[in-house]
This record gives C-alpha cells, structure tokens and sequence, in this order.
C-alpha cells in the first residue's frame, strides 16, 4: 500500500518543488524578456482565433438554449443577462482555459520533453542556465498574462454571437440586448471571471513544464508527457473552477 | 573546498544508485591539469553518469566529488553554473539547441556568460561582435564556418558532433569532457572527430576526459600529438613517448565500479578478462 503510494507523492512532491523554483524566479535575474515575448505570441496570438471561434459559438449555443427557456415565461429580453453571467463567470474562462490547455500544455510537454531526451536540457544545465529560468518561467509569464486577455476575448465575442441570435430570432434591440448583458453582471463576477483564467493558467503553464521536464523514453515517453499533460491540466481546469466557485461564493456573496 | 588543491577533477569513493543498480560504485579517481583520461566500458557501465556526477549534473548517494579543488557535492544549482562555465562538454547526443541555429547554439555558452554577467550587475566581457568572431574562429576550428546560419537537423551525425565540439570549446574551458564522441560514426568521420579533439587538447593544454568504448581513440589519444608548424596530428616520437603516456591515462568501467586505472602500457599488460576485451577488440 505505501509502496503505490510512494511514486505519486515524489511526483506531487517534485511539482511542488518545480512550482516553488518557477515562481520564485519570477523576482530572480536573469529575465528572459525574449522568450517570455514570443511564448505570448505562441500562446496569446497562436491561440486567438480558434478561441474567438469557440466563444462565437459558446455564445450563440448559450441564447439559442435561453430563448426557448425564457420564451416559455415571456422573459425572452433577459437572454443577454444569462449569456452575459455564464459566460463571464464560467463558460468563458472554462473553455479558453480548456482549448488553451490542449493547443498549449501539449506544445510545452511535447517541446521540453524532446529537449529533455535529446539532453538539451542537460546541456543547458552544463552551459549555466538554469532550465526553470529559460524554459519554465516564461512560460509561466506568458501563460498567465495571455489567458486572462484571451478569456476577456472569447467572453466579449461570446456576447457578440449571442446578440447574433437575440437580434435574428427573438427580435432583440440592440441596446435592449446589451443594457441588460451589462446590467447583470457585477464587479464580483468580472473579478471572478479574471481569477479563474489566471489560476488555469498558472496550472496549464506548469502541468506542461512539468511532464515536459521529466519525460524519459525517447519519442514514445514524449508521447505519453504530452497526453498526461493535456489530461492532467484539463482535470484541474474543472475541479479549480467548482473550488473557486464555491469558495467565491461563501466569501464574497451575500445570500 | 580543500585549501591548495591542484586537482581538477577528483572523487572520493562516489556511489550513485537507480533502485537496485549500482551505476556508480565507490568510485574514488583524481585529475590533474593538462592530463587525459580515457574512459572505457560496455553500454551501461556508468561512464556517461561519471560525467554528469562530475559537473554536478547528477548528484551521488554518497562520497565527495570536486571540482577545480572545490567540492562540489553538496552545492546549490545556482552555484554550480561559474564553475561548470569553465568546463566544456559534448553529450551523446550532441545535446544542440534545434531551435537556434548553429551560430546560436556555438554563441550560447558565451551570449550566456554574458547574460549571468549582467544579472550579477558587473561588466560583460564580450561585445557582441567579439561574440561573432569567437563563434566563426571556433567553427573554424572544427572547419564548418560555412553552417553558420543553418539548424542543427540540417547537418550529419558527424557535423552536429564537430559544431558540439565547437560550442565545447568556444568559451575556452580548462576542462573539456567528451561523451562517446565517435558513437555511430563511419571510421573516417571518427577519425576527424579524435584528430579535433586532439588539436584542442594539444593547442591549449586543456584537461580531457573522453568516454568512449572503442580502445583505438584511446590509442590515438595516448600516441598522436597535433603538431602547430604542420597543422597535422603526429604519431608522437619514442623519446617523448612515456612522458605522453604518463599523462594520458585509462580508466575502465564496469557496472558501475572503476577496475582499471592506468598507462596504455599497464593496460596493454593487463590480465583483467574484463579489460583484455577491450585491448583485443581495439586490435592491440
């Protein structure tokens, strides 16, 4: 029984010690400024347009299910406020998190892992720097700094393709739209939708750097680091988000 | 640190384990300036771990390992990188940056020198046109200036292994380690690996360890000298010969224990079984 469990507590251990060390080095020199640069042009630009497409559709599928809901009642002119709150608390920041976990926590384990068995790691250990410093860090930066601004994206463009519908089969203004998807949400919900995307990140950037950094089995092992990390951080993206929910909800709402 | 310690590599009875195997065990050796160790051993033997646990790569279950007089066994990563920065290696692999180019991947140990420099805010050495003229003496070197803009998967086995020689040796090291240099390499091709590593070993006295499982580098190493006025490596004259063969050692592994240390000559005479393998499979 201890002995099964050994293997995983050293892997959450060595996480642990991986996250300390990446995020220590944010306020350590060297910087990196170069590669955190082009790791938010891999991220952030790489990832915009399929993110702008998923919340295109998030929201049109989002007003298409409201207004048959909200038909029923003759509440039909609240769809906005229902895209509007889903979507910035929860749809939006789930999927960019989700999309950018698999374009990105794939392409950071792939990435490392290959360098890791064909000892560029090693090397550029032996030259002097530290790997956490040039590879993990800026990744870190990047992913933390372009997912908020992404998620910010995919909600305005969610709400866009709900007006889409509000206006086209509900016959929706466009300011009776958009009063009411700006009425209903709250500072707390904006912060809240904020929040969420920069922990994802912080876990998608480290999930990747992790199964990257200790890949072992030449290309099959890269393989295997790649599926972990797509499936380890999209299991996080979705038990963080009830977590931060919940505790959202106990501190800052007032029932 | 030991006080006056002119070793520049030593160990001290140096275990390391993987579960249950031994791929170091009490391993106790010393280097010093200007010497050559050649490290044989079969696939698995521990030879490529010997020098990983010699920069700190790697750190041993017990024993104490130093570098340049100073123990390095229980220092910080942090630590570790000046001293490494005067030791120059080739891995296996090559161990290149396949996103930089070769120029780059020539230039990191020097553009990185320089980046710690800043960081720890005291003057750069280097501007970075002495940078780039490092970068191309050094490609010169190894005779491939004309690969300067190209990516390491543009090049052959041979040519990754001379710009790796290249990126060992452009920022001057005073020790260079070699691992399997001429591994997978036609005989020719190996030949001119072993006649670079001579001509950097001979032209700046440069401590070297090399790993490799072929006894004839070895051989090459204890007996040919790359000679300036010509340009060419020599077969080195009888009367100077001992004195090459005193500073050319062998060492040979096996799982993971260190059972020979010696000349060509001792190794020649050895009755090891183990040994004699590779004495007779280099042809000797």
């Amino acid at each position: 029984m201890l002995e099964a469990l050994k293997s995983p507590i050293e892997a959450f251990q060595e996480f642990v010690l991986l996250s300390i060390r990446a995020l220590r080095n944010i306020v350590r020199t060297p910087h990196y400024a170069d590669d955190i640069f082009m790791q938010m042009d891999v991220i952030g630009v790489g990832s915009l347009f399929i993110v702008s497409l998923i919340g295109l559709f998030s929201g049109i599928v989002m007003a298409l299910q409201m207004a048959r809901a909200l038909t029923q009642y003759g509440a039909q002119g609240q769809v906005g406020s229902i895209v509007a709150i889903t979507l910035v608390r929860e749809l939006g920041p789930v999927l960019t998190a989700v999309l950018v976990a698999g374009r990105n926590a794939s392409g950071i384990a792939s990435e490392l892992g290959s360098m890791k068995v064909t000892e560029q790691i090693d090397a550029m250990r032996a030259l002097g720097t530290d790997p956490i410093q040039k590879l993990v860090t800026p990744r870190l930066i990047a992913t933390a700094v372009v997912l908020p601004l992404l998620t910010i994206i995919s909600d305005f463009i969610g709400l866009i393709g709900g007006y889409f519908i509000a206006s086209t089969m509900l016959g929706l203004t466009f300011s009776e739209y958009w009063t009411t998807a700006w009425q209903a949400l709250e500072y707390n919900d904006i912060a809240q939708g904020l929040l969420k995307p920069f922990v994802f990140a912080i876990i998608i950037a480290l999930v990747g750097c992790f199964y990257g950094m200790r890949t072992t089995g030449g290309t099959q092992g890269v393989g295997r680091a790649t599926t972990r990390a797509v499936v380890s951080s999209s299991v996080w993206i979705f038990v963080l988000t009830a977590f931060i929910t919940y505790v959202w909800n106990r501190v800052f709402v007032k029932s | 640190m030991t006080q006056g310690d002119s070793t520049i590599v030593r160990f001290e009875d140096v275990s390391l384990h993987f579960g249950a195997t031994a791929a170091l065990d009490h391993v106790s050796f010393e280097m010093r300036p200007g010497e050559t160790f050649v490290l044989l051993g079969a696939a698995g033997s521990g030879k490529t771990m010997l020098l990983k646990v010699a920069v700190g790569l790697v750190r041993p279950d017990s024993g104490r390992v130093s570098l340049f007089g100073q123990e390095i066994t229980h220092l910080r990563e942090q630590d570790l990188f000046d001293i490494r920065a005067r030791v120059g290696i080739l891995f296996q692999e090559g161990g290149l940056f396949d996103s930089l180019t070769i120029a780059e991947n020539v230039a990191y140990p020097l553009t990185n020198q320089r980046i710690l420099r800043h960081a720890d805010n005291s003057n750069g050495r280097g501007s970075p046109r002495s940078i780039d003229d490092r970068v191309r003496e050094s490609l010169s070197f190894v005779e491939l200036e004309e690969t300067v803009d190209k990516f390491p998967d543009e090049l052959s086995g041979g040519m990754r292994r001379r710009v790796g020689i290249a990126r060992a040796v452009v920022a001057e090291p005073a020790l260079l380690l070699y691992d399997s240099p001429t591994a997978g390499l036609d005989p020719i091709t190996a030949n001119t690996i072993i006649a670079l590593i001579l001509k950097e070993r001979d032209l700046r006295n440069t401590a070297t360890i090399m790993v490799t499982h072929r006894y004839q580098d070895g051989h090459l190493m204890a007996n040919f000298r790359y000679n300036p006025n010509s340009g060419q490596t020599e077969r080195v004259e009888r009367s100077a010969k001992d004195a090459s063969q005193v500073s050319t050692r062998f060492l040979v592994m096996n799982a993971g224990r260190l059972v020979f240390e010696g000349t060509e000559s001792e190794l020649q005479a050895s009755q090891d079984p183990y040994v004699r393998k590779f004495v007779r499979a280099g042809g000797a």
